[in-house]
């Protein structure tokens, strides 16, 4: 008797529980639906310049490559008189995320390695265009290799026949007689795309026997003790652990990135959805002036944003600024 | 007097038995809520890729391929199943026999220095980060395996080794806890019978608390089974079924942590990874039946 009572009362409760969730689902939708003529409601009010210094919150959210500039740079912003009333919160959690919580309007700023065009696809591409970007730093990568492989230069077409694993052994490319075990990020990482964008032209597949890892910290010291082993990194992570490569006979250098001659970079985007109100604005502004450009930025490894003579879109074109 | 004492008494206690029911039954509710919400959100988001998105749902439990990015992308989840149940099966081999000696040591050889010093220790580990696991895996196991076996080192034995230290104060716990709860009489009885401490332990103790030692084996192995990230770093996550316990491979949890982040809501690569954490649940719940089962068979 009491244990079908119990059943009974399960039942209920499910069947009462989807009911909620659903309605939950509704509400979210017609929040976020909502949500729009809200925000720019509020906005409305602030942005009508006042004389006293501005006050709110902003939530950047996204890319854990981007975090640690992201994180440092708004502890400078907070400390700043005219900023003491604006709170920043930095929370990493993937550049897909970012992406997700900013268009959602849950964060006021989405931060990503790669352009909202890439991942917001088919069904989902009218939501990159309601989102604007603001670029506020580059991040270039290069191959590495263990330093034990005795190749130094590699091209695109080795790269390509390395990652599609047609070439498995060093000595096919001047090297070591030693296996080539590649360390991968994972398929749907935006260093990955970066590196099969515009070093290797194609999208690769995760082949057996390969290792993936999302940590640049993981992936360095794999590749700087397996033997055999070629990953790629961002130019912040480098050291004499590992061994750079140089991409087509050009060495990843500022220089060589900032005049367009070598290839593999991506710029570092900070999305708001519509335009940003004056908070988070103000906090925008900062992460582009020269203060933090020529002092944070190429501090942590990136390069500058303005110190770039060239521009790409998001479709990979490359123009001269 | 007294009577209008009594009925004041009377009408307080009524009143305190209300304020508990009525605060137990609000905690069950929010607990039930909890977990009949998590339920239903983590079912419906992996559903969708199914429902909505199309994918063959025999396709994507049998399937050898993930290349959720490719042209056309392919769910196949059978290697990352493959991974999880053979590196929690091979952890709970390790750390089993280790984790019941050692409770047999606390509780019928040497409960002195075992409770004072060897518990105390074991459940030392359950405190330790599972990140510094990890660490110590790729920093210490890995590098020995790939000296020593071919192969990278990265692979389901590094990360069932990872693993088997991590389930052992969990399994070593509940089997002391089941060895402690054994009745004096049936030890007693074996060893007026003129059996030495061995035949004891062998022939009665073992046998009688086995179902709650199994009970043990069981969480152990459902632990493994959800553990995340120190199996993210020695495994080597390449989405394949190995050929070599040296080889990389990847679990259920290694998939989701890695690309979860890098996958916008909505899209099918996202779905498809609530899928895998809906196996996982699947998988989690099946083993808590297990556990049941044998607490039963363990009061008859």
């Amino acid at each position: 008797m009491k244990k079908s009572m119990l059943l009974v009362m399960t039942l209920v409760l499910t069947v009462i529980l989807a009911a909620c969730g659903n309605n939950s689902n509704n509400n979210t939708n017609n929040g976020a639906a909502a949500n729009t003529p809200e925000a720019s409601a509020s906005s409305t009010p602030e942005a009508t310049p006042t004389p006293e210094a501005l006050s709110g919150s902003v939530l950047a959210t996204g890319s854990s490559a981007l975090q640690p500039l992201v994180d440092q740079v708004a502890q400078k912003f907070m400390a700043k008189d005219e900023y003491k009333q604006i709170s920043v919160q930095v929370q990493a959690g993937g550049s897909g995320t970012g992406l997700t919580q900013v268009s959602e309007g849950q964060s006021d700023i989405g931060n990503s390695d790669i352009f909202a065009e890439e991942k917001f696809k088919d069904a989902d591409a009218s939501k990159a265009s309601e989102l604007v970007d603001h670029i506020v730093g580059v991040v270039a990568m290069a191959a590495v290799v263990h330093p034990e492989v005795g190749v130094d230069n590699l091209t695109k077409q080795q790269l390509i026949d390395i990652f599609t694993g047609k070439i498995t052994n060093w000595k096919d490319l001047g090297g070591k007689d030693q296996a080539i075990v590649i360390v991968n990020r994972p398929s749907s990482s935006g260093t990955r795309a970066t590196f099969e964008n515009y070093a290797l032209g194609q999208k690769t597949e995760d082949l057996k026997g390969s290792i993936q890892e999302d940590a640049s910290g993981t992936v360095k010291k794999l590749v700087s003790e397996t033997p055999g082993a070629i990953g790629y990194l961002a130019l912040s992570y480098l050291d004499n652990t590992v061994k750079t490569v140089k991409y087509e006979g050009v060495e990843p250098t500022v220089d060589n990135v900032t005049t367009g001659k070598y290839p593999v970079w991506a710029y570092e985007h900070m999305y708001t959805k519509g335009e940003p109100t004056p908070v988070v604005k103000a906090f925008l502004d900062y992460m582009v002036s020269d203060e933090v450009q020529n002092g944070d930025v190429t501090e942590l490894g990136y390069i500058p944003a303005t110190a770039m003579k060239i521009q790409r879109d998001a479709a990979g074109n490359v123009t001269n600024k | 007097m007294v009577r209008d004492d009594k009925r004041q008494f009377a009408k307080q206690h009524i009143v305190e038995e209300w304020v508990g029911k009525v605060y137990t039954f609000l905690c069950i509710a929010l607990l039930i809520v909890t977990i009949f919400s998590m339920v239903y959100f983590v079912a419906s988001r992996g559903a969708s890729t199914f429902i909505s998105d199309k994918i063959n749902l025999w396709s994507f439990l049998s399937g050898l391929d993930w290349r959720p990015e490719g042209e056309p992308p392919l769910f196949g989840a059978l290697p990352f199943i493959f991974g999880s149940f053979s590196t929690s099966i091979l952890a709970a081999i390790f750390a089993a026999p280790l984790a019941i000696c050692a409770s047999l040591f606390m509780t019928e050889i040497s409960p002195k220095i075992g409770r004072k010093w060897l518990q105390p220790v074991i459940e030392l580990l359950a405190g330790i980060p599972s990140v510094v696991y990890g660490f110590v895996g790729l920093t210490i196991i890995v590098p020995f395996f790939r000296d020593v076996f071919p192969g990278q080192g990265l692979g389901i034995l590094a990360g069932s080794i990872v693993l088997a230290i991590m389930i052992l104060p969990t399994i070593t716990t509940i089997a002391t806890d089941a060895l402690a709860a054994l009745p004096g009489g049936l030890k007693e009885g074996s060893y007026a019978l003129g059996a030495t401490r061995w035949q004891t332990i062998w022939r009665t103790v073992l046998p009688t608390t086995l179902p709650s030692l199994m009970t043990g084996v069981v969480l152990g192995i459902s632990r493994a089974f959800g553990e995340a990230l120190a199996v993210q770093m020695v495994i080597g996550n390449a989405p394949h079924i190995p050929s070599s316990l040296f080889e990389s491979a990847s679990t259920l949890t290694s998939a989701i942590t890695l690309s979860m982040g890098n996958t916008v809501t909505g899209s099918t690569h996202n779905d498809a990874l609530w899928s895998l954490a809906l196996i996982l649940m699947a998988m989690t719940f099946i083993f808590v039946f297990i556990v049941r089962w044998l607490e039963r068979r363990a009061k008859v």
